[in-house]
């Protein structure tokens, strides 16, 4: 029984594509040199969730490598999707605390361009192009996770603008937020959950809106939860269209999936432990050398993935089943990372530890079950590729 | 890539294809396995079509044309499980004919590295030793071996008549010949080779193997969706169920990684060169990569492929079996994980980032 495969294979991935900049990527890496030199920050894992500090944020705006790709009118760069790829992925690979502008820079600032009234562009963009103004976004409800489609928090028409009721939960950096994206149901459809959500942008702070911790297993505060009581968004900070909520937010997910951050967040800890591997030396043992090299071999694939993921989005495609398998994947490398250090050096995790290895081993064991959750959790995104394959 | 070149993949790819639907058939891979070990009437379609000898210099009688190419065809090979001797004709011992300045034969050839005795008779060399599992040997008109000495390495062309072949098969059914050697070799078919060479060999043949792997990958996802796609079970296709689809994505992402190794690989040696410092990295990567994930690949293809997946009529076997064998060839994850790690070791820590980034 031999079954007629014969027509081409699906594509699952564009095509490779080797970056060039190279000049920008060793400006970055000279700025990120200095500030290492002079201890303005220490390498962690997940810093882009974790690491929040604005002063670094602002010396990221004050050298134009926040809001690169925002036009020149609006306190941008103009510099394009694959210029920022190299600034993001220098970052990310340092360690360097990007949490506070890195939500409004990934997602925000494309979603205002696209959606975006003039207003709205003139007022906002020039503060994320500075690593001045930070956003948290009001997806995810108690009730509505990974079936995002099925969120409660309303918005009511009043004079002059919207009322919204409802809780947000997971919303990072919500606490040090100068505003909210929020998606809020404002309409009534029987037939389909998609119709009938608006996103709107709430300035914080609001006498609407509470703000709650939501600590993580560590104890540490990112995530917050977000009560609205017929808080007040005036019309003008509805973005984009009344009813076409859900479309918006799926194209911000394309540029929240696919990117660096999906395989770097324990990038730091590989690198001690390559350093702590260089002191052991012949007592490490070729069976450990190779485990490394699975490592190197996967890290290596993954960019080049999600380089060439990159480079299609900036073409204008739309790659979601690629973009999705490099979540999947490289967020399983990120964990991975931390299963082989603790067993190539026998070394025990410690958060205190003013050791580099133990205590980045210990970021990226306690983090690591976020890996896999956020952005989508893995199974969901499994679900896109094999809707992708056709199967589903 | 330009318009351009990426209409010239696509033809080249539509011509591949039909040769190998038509004469890469089960029915044809099976008898090569169960005869002599490949099938001649694939090669004289391919051989007519040009695709035999591609990114070899048409001055010494290669096919012409870049190794983007050759890399097209040898992983579409890997898709058909196709019983001829395609990347060692090409990419490895085409490629050492050529530097060693021989015409290249008309024919298969393969290529070895190995301590063959090499002593001066005259105007000619003795040559006396043994080769484990060369890839096709016994199919081969000609052999080119790498010999390491200690005054240098040596190339040296071994004909039909020079070697006594000991038939060995893969996993696959793929000859791999054990070679005795013990003739007399004229002198214009030892050559010196360059101390690059040794390296660039296994580097050619593990970017050979990768490629072929990673349509061998595509085949298994492809056979894989279409299955669980038709079969029925509870009063549905197995596809509905969302234990199969989370596998199936398992599959898919790794059949990603291969596939795109091999690409971003293929790139990075076709500008650069296979000894430069990215190809080799690039290549390692890609091997490394390749071999570790093929045991996913053929466990989830013949878990979702169920009890006739595992059977002698099911041609799932063509891939799988390639899979397992080929992953051990050409240098392992665990050999080229090595190299890998040397490279990060050698340097500072810090510059890990910067060694990924160069090398790609």
């Amino acid at each position: 029984m031999s079954p007629a495969v014969d027509s081409a294979p699906l594509r699952l991935v564009p095509p490779p594509v080797r970056l060039r900049h190279e000049d920008l990527r060793a400006e970055v890496r000279a700025f990120l040199a200095e500030e290492r030199a002079a201890g303005a920050f220490t390498p962690r894992c997940d810093a882009w969730l974790s690491g929040w500090d604005e002063d670094f944020a602002r010396k990221l705006g004050a050298r134009g490598w926040l809001g690169m790709t925002i036009p020149p009118e609006y306190g941008g760069q103009g510099r394009s999707a694959l210029e920022r790829y190299v600034v993001t992925e220098e970052l990310l690979a340092a360690g360097a605390p990007v949490a506070a502008p890195w939500i409004a820079d990934r997602q925000t600032a494309p979603g205002l361009l696209r959606y975006g009234t003039e207003a709205q562009r003139q007022r906002i963009l020039p503060g994320i192009a500075r690593g001045e103004w930070y956003v948290g976004l009001g997806l995810s409800e108690p009730d509505a996770g990974s079936d995002l489609a099925s969120v409660r928090t309303r918005a009511r028409p009043v004079d002059g603008g919207w009322r919204l009721t409802g809780t947000k939960v997971w919303t990072s950096g919500a606490h040090r937020a100068n505003g909210l994206v929020v998606l809020v149901r404002t309409g009534e459809s029987e037939e389909d959950r998609h119709r009938g959500l608006t996103q709107f942008i709430v300035e914080l702070p609001n006498d609407g809106v509470e703000i709650r911790p939501i600590p993580i297993l560590t104890g540490e505060h990112h995530f917050n939860e977000m009560v609205f009581d017929e808080a007040f968004v005036p019309e003008d900070m509805v973005l984009g269209e009344v009813g076409n909520g859900w479309e918006q937010v799926t194209a911000e997910l394309a540029f929240e999936r696919s990117g660096p951050e999906r395989f770097l967040s324990t990038f730091a800890l590989l690198v001690a432990l390559v350093r702590r591997l260089q002191e052991l030396g012949d007592g490490v043992g070729p069976v450990g050398h190779a485990r490394l090299g699975g490592l190197l071999a996967r890290v290596w694939t993954l960019r080049q993935l999600s380089i060439a993921v990159a480079s299609a989005l900036a073409a204008g495609e739309a790659p979601a089943v690629a973009a999705a398998l490099v979540k999947d994947v490289g967020t399983r490398f990120e964990a991975e990372v931390a299963e082989a250090a603790r067993l190539l050096v026998e070394v025990e995790p410690d958060v205190e530890s003013s050791a580099e290895l133990p205590r980045l081993l210990a970021e990226a064991v306690l983090h690591a079950p976020g890996f896999t959750l956020r952005g989508g959790t893995n199974e969901v995104l499994r679900g896109i590729v094999a809707r992708g394959l056709g199967v589903r | 890539m330009s318009q351009e070149s990426s209409e010239h993949l696509e033809a080249l790819r539509e011509v591949a294809r039909a040769i190998f639907s038509d004469h890469a058939t089960a029915e044809a891979v099976d008898a090569a396995a169960a005869g002599p070990g490949w099938s001649p009437e694939l090669w004289a379609r391919l051989d007519e079509a040009g695709l035999t000898r591609l990114s070899l210099p048409e001055s010494r009688g290669g096919g012409g044309g870049e190794l983007a190419d050759a890399a097209e065809v040898l992983r579409i090979a890997g898709e058909f499980a196709a019983p001829v001797p395609l990347a060692e004709t090409a990419l490895v011992g085409g490629w050492l004919f050529a530097a060693a300045g021989w015409p290249l034969p008309d024919g298969p050839i393969t290529a070895a590295s190995g301590a063959l005795d090499l002593e001066p008779d005259g105007e000619a060399w003795r040559v006396a030793g043994r080769l484990a599992r060369v890839p096709w040997a016994g199919v081969a008109e000609q052999v080119a071996v790498l010999v390491p000495g200690a005054d240098g390495d040596r190339v040296v062309c071994l004909g039909a008549d020079a070697v006594k072949v000991t038939a060995g098969r893969n996993l696959a059914g793929e000859p791999r010949d054990d070679l005795t050697v013990e003739a007399t070799v004229p002198a214009d078919r030892v050559a010196a080779a360059e101390g690059s060479w040794a390296a660039e060999l296994a580097l050619r043949a593990a970017l050979g193997r990768t490629l072929l792997i990673a349509g061998a990958a595509e085949r298994a996802l492809a056979a894989t969706t279409r299955f669980v796609g038709e079969r029925e079970q509870f009063g549905r296709a197995i596809a509905r169920f969302q234990a199969v689809q989370q596998q199936l994505a398992e599959l898919a992402g790794e059949v990603a990684a291969i596939t795109g190794a091999a690409e971003a690989a293929t790139q990075v040696v076709a500008e650069d060169g296979v000894t430069s410092s990215a190809g080799r990295f690039a290549v390692a990567a890609a091997k490394t990569q390749a071999s570790a994930a093929a045991a996913a690949l053929a466990r989830i293809a013949h878990q979702l492929h169920g009890a006739i997946g595992f059977t002698w009529e099911h041609t799932l076997r063509h891939t799988t079996t390639r899979l397992w064998a080929w992953r051990d060839e050409d240098g392992n994850e665990h050999a080229w994980g090595r190299e890998l790690a040397a490279r990060a070791l050698e340097q500072d820590a810090d510059s890990l980032w910067a060694l990924l980034t160069a090398t790609s």
